[in-house]
C-alpha cells in the first residue's frame, strides 16, 4: 500500500516535473481562456448587471474548453516514447498511474483557474460579495471534478486517430453537471450568496468528485492494460 | 514425486506460444525452453515474430494460444506478481524527452520503490551524472544508453533485449555487452533479437532463428517449430 502511494506522487510529480520544463501547455491553455474572457465581455456589452450574471459561466466556459486540449497532451507524453507501456510493465499499479495523472491535471487546471478568475472579476466589474473560502472550494471542486473523468477520457482516446476531437465529445456531456454546479455556484458567490446557495452546489461537486474519482480510478486498468 | 527439478524448471519454457495481428500470425504455435541463466539470441528478418515472442515473454501481449512460463510460474496468469523480475529493452526508448536523464531515472526508482546510486548509474553507461539538459536533446545513442541504466536500475531475472545494439557505436556495443554481461554472470537469464548475430555471439551461447513466425534453427532444448 505504501508503494501505491508512493506510486501515486511519482506519477504526479514526474507530470507536474515535465510541465515546469515545459510550460507550453499550461500558456496555451491560459491565452486561449483569455481570449474568450475578453470575447464574452465585449460582446455582452457594458451593463453592470448583465456583465456579473455571466461571469461565474465565462470563467467555467474558459476552463473546460482548455481542459480538453490540456487533458490530451498529458497523455501524448506517455505515448510519444511509449513510457505508457514501460509503465505497465515496471510495474506501475493502473490505479497509480490514473491517480498520479489525475491530481497533476487537476493542479495544471487550477493553475489556469487561479489565474483567470481575477481577470474575470476585473473584466466583468464582479467583486467578490460573498465568502473567499467558498470561491476557492468551488475553483479546487470543479477543477478536480473536470481532472477525474477527463483523465480517464484522455487513457481511452489518446491512441485513437483524432484524440483531440474525440476527447472534448465524450468528455462535455459528462461533465455537465459539474460545471453546472461550479458555475452556478461561482456566480452565487461572486453575488454575495443572499439565498444561502452554495453549500448545495458545493455539495453536488463533492458528490460528483466522489463518483468519479472512485469509479475511474477502478477503470483505468480497462484503459492501459490487455484483457 | 522427485525431489530434484529438470535442469530446465527454473527457466524460460515457452509452450505451444501463438499470437496473431488481425489474420496474420506473428508467432505460430513455437516453443523452446531456455535454462535459467543463460542467454539465446533471436535472429529472423524484419517481420518474423522476434519482437512479438519479446513482447509476449515480456507480458505486454496476451498470447492467443499457449502459454510462458519463468521459474514455473505462468507469466500472463501472474503478469501483476512477475512484472517487476522482468525488463524489456525495447526498440522505442520509453523515455520521459523533457525530463533529464537523472530525473528520468529517479521518477523510475520511485515509481518501483527501488533505492538507487542514480550518479553511479549514469557513469556504468558512459553518461555524465552532471548533465542536465532534456533527454529530447540526447543523441539516439544516448537515449540508448539511458534506456539500459534503467534497466540495470531494475537487476531483473529475466531480460529482454530488442535490437540492443541499435544506434551505438563500437564503444557503446561493448559497453551493453560487458553490462548485460554482468548481469547475467549475477543468473540473469537472457533472450536478445538482433540482426548482429556476430555481436550477441559474444554474450549468446543459444541461438534461434524465426522465419514467418516460425523457428526454422535452433539450439535449445524442447525445441518445437510452429505450425505452417
Amino acid at each position: 500500500m505504501i508503494l501505491f502511494f508512493r506510486q501515486i506522487v511519482a506519477m504526479a510529480l514526474k507530470d507536474i516535473r515535465v510541465e515546469l520544463r515545459s510550460p507550453v501547455r499550461v500558456f496555451g491553455v491560459f491565452f486561449f481562456s483569455l481570449a474568450l474572457i475578453f470575447m464574452v465581455a465585449f460582446a455582452a456589452g457594458s451593463t453592470t448587471k448583465i456583465l456579473q450574471q455571466i461571469a461565474g459561466g465565462t470563467l467555467w466556459l474558459g476552463i473546460l474548453l482548455t481542459s480538453s486540449r490540456s487533458l490530451d497532451q498529458s497523455f501524448a507524453i506517455e505515448l510519444d516514447e511509449g513510457a505508457l507501456e514501460e509503465l505497465v510493465l515496471w510495474p506501475v499499479e493502473a490505479a497509480a498511474i490514473f491517480y498520479g495523472k489525475a491530481i497533476a491535471n487537476a493542479l495544471v487546471l487550477l493553475v489556469v483557474a487561479c489565474a483567470l478568475t481575477p481577470l474575470v472579476i476585473a473584466v466583468f466589474d464582479t467583486p467578490i460579495r460573498g465568502e473567499f473560502w467558498q470561491l476557492v472550494l468551488f475553483l479546487v471542486l470543479g477543477c478536480t471534478a473536470l481532472a477525474a473523468p477527463g483523465t480517464l477520457l484522455a487513457g481511452i482516446t489518446s491512441r485513437a486517430r483524432g484524440s483531440s476531437v474525440l476527447l472534448p465529445l465524450l468528455l462535455f456531456p459528462l461533465v455537465v453537471p459539474a460545471l453546472m454546479a461550479a458555475a452556478r455556484g461561482t456566480t452565487v458567490v461572486l453575488e454575495g450568496d443572499p439565498m444561502g446557495q452554495s453549500p448545495g452546489w458545493l455539495g453536488v461537486l463533492v458528490l460528483f468528485n466522489a463518483i468519479h474519482w472512485s469509479i475511474s480510478g477502478v477503470l483505468f486498468r480497462f484503459v492501459v492494460e490487455e484483457a | 514425486m522427485d525431489p530434484t527439478p529438470a535442469p530446465d524448471a527454473h527457466g524460460l519454457v515457452v509452450d505451444d506460444l501463438a499470437r496473431r495481428f488481425g489474420q496474420r500470425w506473428a508467432v505460430a504455435r513455437i516453443g523452446f525452453t531456455l535454462p535459467r541463466g543463460q542467454a539465446c539470441m533471436v535472429t529472423g528478418a524484419n517481420g518474423s515474430g522476434k519482437t512479438t515472442l519479446l513482447r509476449c515473454v515480456a507480458t505486454a501481449l496476451k498470447p492467443h494460444h499457449g502459454r510462458i512460463r519463468f521459474a514455473k510460474v505462468d507469466l500472463w496468469r501472474q503478469r501483476r506478481v512477475v512484472r517487476s523480475r522482468i525488463a524489456l529493452l525495447s526498440h522505442a526508448t520509453r523515455l520521459y524527452e523533457d525530463l533529464d536523464a537523472r530525473g528520468n531515472l529517479r521518477t523510475w526508482a520511485s515509481l518501483g520503490g527501488l533505492e538507487a546510486d542514480i550518479p553511479d548509474l549514469l557513469q556504468q553507461v558512459g553518461l555524465p551524472p552532471s548533465r542536465t539538459d532534456p533527454v529530447k536533446t540526447f543523441s539516439a545513442g544516448m537515449r540508448r544508453r539511458l534506456a539500459l541504466a534503467r534497466v540495470l536500475l531494475k537487476r531483473p531475472d529475466l531480460l529482454l533485449l530488442d535490437e540492443p545494439f541499435t544506434a551505438l557505436d563500437p564503444e557503446g556495443r561493448d559497453l551493453v555487452i560487458r553490462l548485460v554481461g554482468e548481469l547475467q554472470a549475477q543468473g540473469t537469464t537472457l533472450l536478445v533479437a538482433t540482426h548482429l548475430p556476430a555481436v550477441a555471439g559474444r554474450l549468446c551461447a543459444h541461438h534461434i532463428h524465426m522465419e514467418s513466425g516460425r523457428i526454422t534453427e535452433s539450439t535449445l532444448p524442447n525445441t518445437v517449430k510452429g505450425a505452417g
